[in-house]
């Protein structure tokens, strides 16, 4: 085991994904020379070469469409979108095109191609730096969507991802990018949890707390405050956001009798609204509430002297978790 | 901008040509005249035996037909919609007949002649306009991507082939290059800037091969430039030409060189063939309310079909017999695509689940068992009753 950051693992899953296959390769701008705003792609174009890691032209579209050509031509390209707030531009060609191919061409083009979006908030950033653009992408059939939220599985989802034959958009939290925690890189994947599976983080019996991302840290810190007040709270991190693994979602919900949802992006058609539409038909006779969500209000994102009042915080989940047991 | 009878641009006042000069002439490549008659030029030498030739007119005349008789399906109620590529058949079998087995070809909606080229079964691009399919063909198997619809997307498909080609170190001799069509109007899409920029930086071998047939449906090239096509290539740093796209022989020839420069790993060059969509934008479209009848009238002069067919007259390389031929040729053809067309069964209901991911999600397992069950629920009743 070894001590990394979240930004560290992912660079080490993603030199571990260009040592194992050479049809990787990594694209985007700044991720060469520099290593990336974030240096996650840190000293992979000195070691591959820039053959393989890419520093391309500055604009979004030509990263995911040029992306596509090279998919089809065989290769996995991995995509940085330098923010969340910056893949606007790339839009229709992920939604139009990269989602598509696989039906348009009746199931004989796969496009294995992961889009790295750093996302959230919590840096103090300027406008477009601190989106949480998620539910767009899940709302896109054709799309895997998973959002990574510590270390350990920052580095087995990312070659994980690559090795997908579907597309798949990545979420890495950003404000976690320094987080440090113990992370196997030696062994292989094999005892990694698979790509689609939802993960229970602390186990609990009075109320499912659903997330992922940046907000798993908060409401992991959120269950460890409410024990010390005698209430056992349940923390899943979804990590796949598309599909959900709604059955593990169900099972804890059918337990625990009550359901909250969390995260950054704005609560109105939010990943929250189709959790809660789901649980309710799965668990309806099981929930002792409804499913209650603290999220990001129906906002655009605030400049960052407001950001903490926008962003749930261990407060707010707990005010929810607390709202549940008021029926 | 002032575009003379045979298709050469004047640049408007104020703007300025590729020499920098106002008012400057632009060049238009051109081998066969609208009246037939072979023309030379010193950087495409073309040499072409008669039965080249005559392939060539086979391919024009069996397009066309394939073209008419989708139209005429398409009135009968059998295909949701059809875009005809009436006019432009020198631009696509010209180019399409310059590519090697392993160049790929990334079409618009439009590319029916560059998809015979490619042995591409006719049916396919019915399929996808009956709307039994969004196309549904494998791009591996004959080297031709699926139709894209969204304007100019393809241009940056193609360039990251390209790139694709270069890491798997496929140029130079015996290399292979790509080529993208696209119309006019995508030249406005910012996809297509980054596809030429991203080419250009890149030095990819990809041939941007731009059918201007002058309008963007109701929207006239005015609309889209105020220089010629060709000459944007000099601002991305590539080569830009402009070819008469009626004129078969010289789509061929000019195409031939771009490809092959491609291929050597001279980079990327911007074709813009000079055309006329002579037919509606699709069968939706009424051009009457917003083109005048006489622009038309002018471009049947410079069919590209019937110059071919006048050389191959003038020349004695072919004789009624000849052209008898093809026309029995095409009413075959029209009858297989009449009687396949109207032969071609739906997908089932169940179909729509299908190819979505690699492997299906229980999720869209799940939304298509509660369908399935739903169908049956009534199949179910009418047993009963």
């Amino acid at each position: 085991m070894t001590r990394l950051t979240l930004s560290k693992a992912l660079n080490e899953g993603l030199r571990k994904a260009l040592e194992n296959d050479p049809k990787v390769l990594i694209m985007g701008e700044d991720v060469g020379k520099l290593g990336g705003v974030f240096r996650v792609t840190d000293g992979l174009q000195k070691d591959f070469g820039d053959m393989r890691v890419v520093d391309t032209p500055l604009a979004e579209s030509g990263i995911i469409g040029t992306a596509i050509g090279l998919a089809l031509r065989g290769f996995r390209p991995v995509c940085e979108i330098q923010f969340d707030g910056f893949v606007y531009p790339a839009f229709d060609q992920i939604v139009s095109q990269l989602a598509k191919l696989r039906m348009r061409s009746l199931g004989h083009v796969s496009m294995p191609v992961t889009i790295r979006i750093p996302c959230g908030g919590g840096i103090g950033a300027v406008e477009h730096h601190s989106e949480s653009p998620e539910a767009l992408f899940v709302h896109t059939a054709g799309l895997r969507v998973v959002a990574c939220g510590d270390p350990a599985d920052a580095y087995a989802m990312i070659q994980q991802s690559i090795a997908c034959d579907d597309p798949v958009i990545f979420f890495e939290p950003k404000r976690r990018y320094w987080d440090k925690a113990e992370v196997d890189i030696a062994g292989g994947l094999a005892a990694a949890a698979p790509l689609g599976q939802t993960r229970t983080v602390i186990e609990g019996t009075d109320v499912t707390v659903l997330s992922y991302g940046p907000m798993v840290r908060t409401c992991a810190e959120a269950a460890l405050a409410a024990r010390s007040e005698g209430r056992s709270v349940e923390v899943m991190d979804l990590r796949s956001l598309s599909p959900l693994d709604t059955e593990t979602i169900f099972a804890s919900v059918r337990r625990t009798g009550r359901c909250v949802v969390v995260h950054e992006a704005p609560v109105t058609g939010g990943l929250g609204a189709e959790i809660a539409a789901r649980v309710t038909e799965e668990c309806f006779y099981h929930l002792e509430a409804p499913v209650l969500r603290a999220c990001g209000f129906s906002t655009p994102y605030p400049p960052s002297r407001l950001e903490d009042h926008y962003l749930p915080d261990l407060d707010r989940v707990l005010d929810a978790v607390d709202r549940t047991f008021t029926y | 901008m002032t575009v003379d009878a045979d298709g050469a641009v004047t640049a408007a006042p104020g703007s300025l040509g590729l020499d920098g000069q106002q008012g400057s002439r632009a060049e238009l490549i051109q081998l066969l005249t609208p009246e037939g008659e072979r023309a030379e030029h010193p950087d495409y030498p073309l040499e072409l035996t008669a039965d080249e030739v005559k392939g060539l007119y086979r391919d024009l005349a069996l397009v066309r037909r394939i073209d008419t008789e989708a139209i005429a399906l398409q009135r009968q109620g059998e295909l949701g919609i059809w875009a005809s590529l009436l006019g432009q058949e020198a631009a696509q079998i010209g180019s399409g007949r310059a590519l090697g087995p392993r160049d790929m070809a990334f079409p618009t909606y439009r590319e029916h002649g560059v998809a015979w080229c490619r042995g591409l079964d006719p049916m396919k691009l019915l399929e996808l306009f009956r709307g039994v399919s969004h196309g549904g063909w494998d791009p591996q198997e004959h080297h031709f991507h699926l139709y894209t619809i969204v304007i100019g997307s393809q241009t940056l498909h193609a360039t990251g082939y390209a790139m694709g080609i270069q890491r798997d170190g496929a140029v130079g001799e015996d290399g292979e290059a790509v080529i993208v069509y696209f119309g006019d109007g995508a030249t406005s899409q910012g996809d297509v800037s980054e596809a030429f920029i991203w080419a250009s930086v890149f030095n990819a071998p990809v041939v941007f091969f731009c059918q201007n047939n002058q309008w963007a449906i109701s929207e006239p090239l005015e609309r889209q430039s105020r220089i010629p096509l060709y000459q944007r290539a000099r601002g991305f740093g590539f080569p830009g030409v402009r070819v008469d796209g009626n004129d078969v022989f010289a789509c061929l020839a000019v195409t031939r060189k771009a490809m092959q420069a491609a291929r050597e790993g001279q980079g990327p060059t911007l074709i813009e063939a000079f055309t006329y969509r002579m037919g509606a934008h699709t069968t939706t479209d009424d051009p009457t309310r917003y083109r005048l009848a006489s622009e038309l009238e002018a471009w049947k002069l410079k069919d590209p079909i019937e110059r071919v067919k006048a050389y191959l007259v003038r020349s004695g390389a072919a004789g009624t017999a000849f052209f008898e031929d093809i026309e029995t040729e095409a009413d075959q053809i029209g009858r297989h695509i009449r009687q396949a067309c109207r032969a071609m069964p739906d997908p089932g209901p169940l179909a729509i689940f299908e190819n979505v991911y690699a492997e299906p999600t229980s999720l869209l397992q799940s939304e298509r068992e509660q369908y399935a069950a739903y169908l049956d629920s009534f199949t179910g009743e009418e047993a009963a009753q």
